[in-house]
């Protein structure tokens, strides 16, 4: 016995390294059949470790301070030694930890595997981008810029409209009757620690719950139904390590170059990834000409924008909002299709699926303009903005999407899946 | 076995008695970490009053004030100004300043003690923006040609007139708040604090 074996007995008699190794990699079969829709939950995993490590960098030079903040950002970009760098791939990070995140549930959402026996995985999942929203919202007021301040302005009021204990409910979260340097201050402990500790151990349980019943695949049949007589293992499962280790190795390094690529030459991505009025001090006394989140947001934002107040509420559209967010939860439990995966479904989800997609672009596209973008309707509609009425159509058919889902996926024509995985 | 001489119901009793009184003390011990949160002495020391000199304020001006780490305006309003409100009052959603967003000495149609000087915070009644200025009428502010002067919030389309009246159809609920305000003299105003000490 070499003395790297016995090394390795002595920790297994103590820890178990090989089983978890085992469990969790080389003898943990995923199903052969994955494609490109596959690499994201990797690629996730990737940024969240880049964007803790880059961020535990950050935070050593940044400060906490509203008078100090926005100084020691542009320190950070310009006398820290690689200070630029390290805050570029945070910032580019984040961006594109929303772009691998919503492509990683748009895979959900085509191969249905949200679906039973997944229903837990993906409720982790949906809480996971709850959390990445409050870490990103939290975070974007640190650098104490015009668009941090006007945008924490702007989302902490969401609070105040719900009725009865919103207003005493914003001045809490706050900590002052306007955003401030309690605010900041709080924030940054909710960004480097609170959000960050949650999030980790939801990723671990996600995976937990992956693991204990095994990935879905572009078929959106179960593997586990055909195994091998002797050895239990599915006939159409390999190994998670080493197959898609390498498989997940190529994709981690194309995805290194796009990022790169934005970190070097394009930090900014034309105003998308960073803000040109956030490279302005925040000011309390006066509102950006136009504010908008960062893209990731805009959706959800639109969806607020387009809802009228009721009754001399807002509440209405911050419900909306907060709606459109939640009703992910739902979603095991609306789809009551004959089948998971796309390939197999009929074209009335095909339909549903695209519209859901339109509606999710557009009201994206219309949450970065001011609301004026396209210009007033005649007098025959009331002179009401164009881009509102878009953005309320496009809002009703994206809750349509979910509202009318039990009965489109129950009348929609479904193909016979196959026995056996397919390519 | 042993299991048959276990008396189950103190048994019981004891875990629900140790379940309360714990969660008690967990609730107990969750307030100093939530009042932390609560707006510290400091913050809530800050909020004095303002005094604003009203001399070099034109016609047709506006000035901005810092009140609580809020904007506070105050706009000269000219006679066509204070004229053109009695017109505007079917396209705003509370004419008659019916909601609650002023002190009563402000209840009217100019909403202010004297109908020359505007006094108003300037955050936006739906998310907290502040407002820009399009006091003059007229195309030129990039609200159509039928403008008539007024403030527009640029985060999410508030349009309020020349007295801080919220048009109907935008997303804001409610007219501009007016702040507690007193004259100290003809030119001198002192905002955060009026005659009643409030």
């Amino acid at each position: 016995m070499g003395k790297m074996t016995a090394l390795l007995n002595w920790i297994d008699a103590r820890f178990p390294l090989t089983a978890t190794w085992r469990a969790h990699l080389s003898e943990y079969y995923a199903p052969k059949n994955f494609n490109f829709w596959y690499y994201f939950g990797s690629l996730a995993m990737l940024v969240l470790v880049m964007q803790i490590v880059t961020g535990i960098f950050l935070t050593m030079h940044y400060k906490p301070d509203a008078a100090q903040a926005f100084a020691s950002v542009e320190y950070i970009m310009r006398d820290v030694d690689w200070g630029w760098a390290i805050r570029y791939m945070h910032s580019t990070g984040s961006s594109l930890f929303f772009v691998v995140v919503y492509l990683h549930m748009f895979r959900g959402l085509i191969y249905g595997s949200y679906r039973k026996p997944r229903e837990l995985l993906w409720l982790l999942g949906v809480l996971i981008y709850l959390c990445m929203m409050a870490e990103a919202f939290f975070g974007y007021l640190l650098p104490w810029g015009q668009m941090s301040y006007w945008g924490a302005q702007v989302i902490v009021n969401l609070f105040a409209a719900i009725p009865f204990v919103g207003p005493d409910l914003a001045v809490w979260v706050r900590g002052d009757y306007v955003v401030s340097d309690a605010t900041l201050n709080r924030f940054f402990a909710f960004h480097v620690i609170a959000i960050p500790l949650v999030l980790l151990g939801l990723v671990a349980a996600h995976l937990l719950a992956l693991h204990e019943v095994g990935s879905n695949n572009p078929d959106g049949i179960e593997i586990k139904k055909k195994k091998d007589p002797k050895t239990g293992i599915p006939l159409d499962g390999i190994p998670f390590f080493p197959y898609y280790v390498v498989k997940d190795i190529f994709g981690v390094v194309v995805f290194l170059m796009v990022f790169s690529v934005i970190v070097f030459f394009a930090p900014e991505v034309g105003g998308y990834f960073l803000e040109h009025n956030n490279f302005v001090p925040a000011d309390p006394l006066q509102t950006p000409a136009h504010i908008a989140p960062l893209w990731y947001f805009t959706p959800f934002y639109s969806i607020l924008r387009a809802v009228p107040p009721l009754l001399g509420s807002v509440f209405p559209g911050v419900l909306a909002m907060g709606l459109a967010v939640m009703v992910f939860f739902f979603l095991p439990w609306l789809d009551r299709s004959a089948v998971k995966s796309i390939r197999y479904r009929g074209a009335v989800y095909k339909t549903a699926l695209a519209l859901l997609v339109i509606s999710f672009v557009v009201l994206g596209y219309l949450g970065t303009v001011p609301i004026n973008v396209w210009g007033q309707f005649g007098a025959w509609l009331g002179g009401a903005e164009r881009a509102t009425v878009v953005a309320r159509i496009f809002t009703i058919v994206y809750f349509l999407f979910f509202l009318l889902m039990p009965w489109y996926t129950r009348i929609d024509k479904t193909k016979p899946e196959p026995e056996r995985v397919t390519w | 076995m042993a299991d048959s001489n276990v008396d189950r119901r103190k048994r019981r009793f004891l875990l629900v008695a140790t379940s309360v009184a714990s969660g008690v003390a967990g609730v107990a011990v969750a307030v100093p970490f939530v009042a932390s949160m609560n707006p510290s002495a400091r913050a809530r020391a800050a909020g004095v009053p303002v005094e604003v000199d009203l001399s070099n304020v034109e016609p047709g001006m506006m000035v901005t004030v810092e009140w609580r780490g809020q904007p506070v305006w105050v706009v000269h309003r000219t006679r066509e100004m204070i004229d053109s409100l009695p017109g505007l009052d079917r396209m705003v959603a509370d004419p008659k300043s019916s909601m609650p967003m002023q002190p009563d000495y402000a209840k009217n149609e100019a909403r202010s003690i004297k109908p020359e000087y505007l006094v108003l915070v300037g955050i936006c009644t739906h998310l907290g923006c502040s407002p820009s200025q399009k006091l003059a009428p007229g195309a030129e502010s990039g609200l159509g040609d039928d403008w008539p002067g007024g403030f527009f919030c640029p985060c999410h389309g508030s349009k309020f007139d020349l007295a801080g009246r919220v048009y109907k159809g935008v997303p804001a609920p409610a007219n501009l708040k007016v702040p507690p305000y007193a004259y100290l003299s003809d030119t001198r105003l002192l905002i955060g604090k009026d005659s009643k000490g409030a």
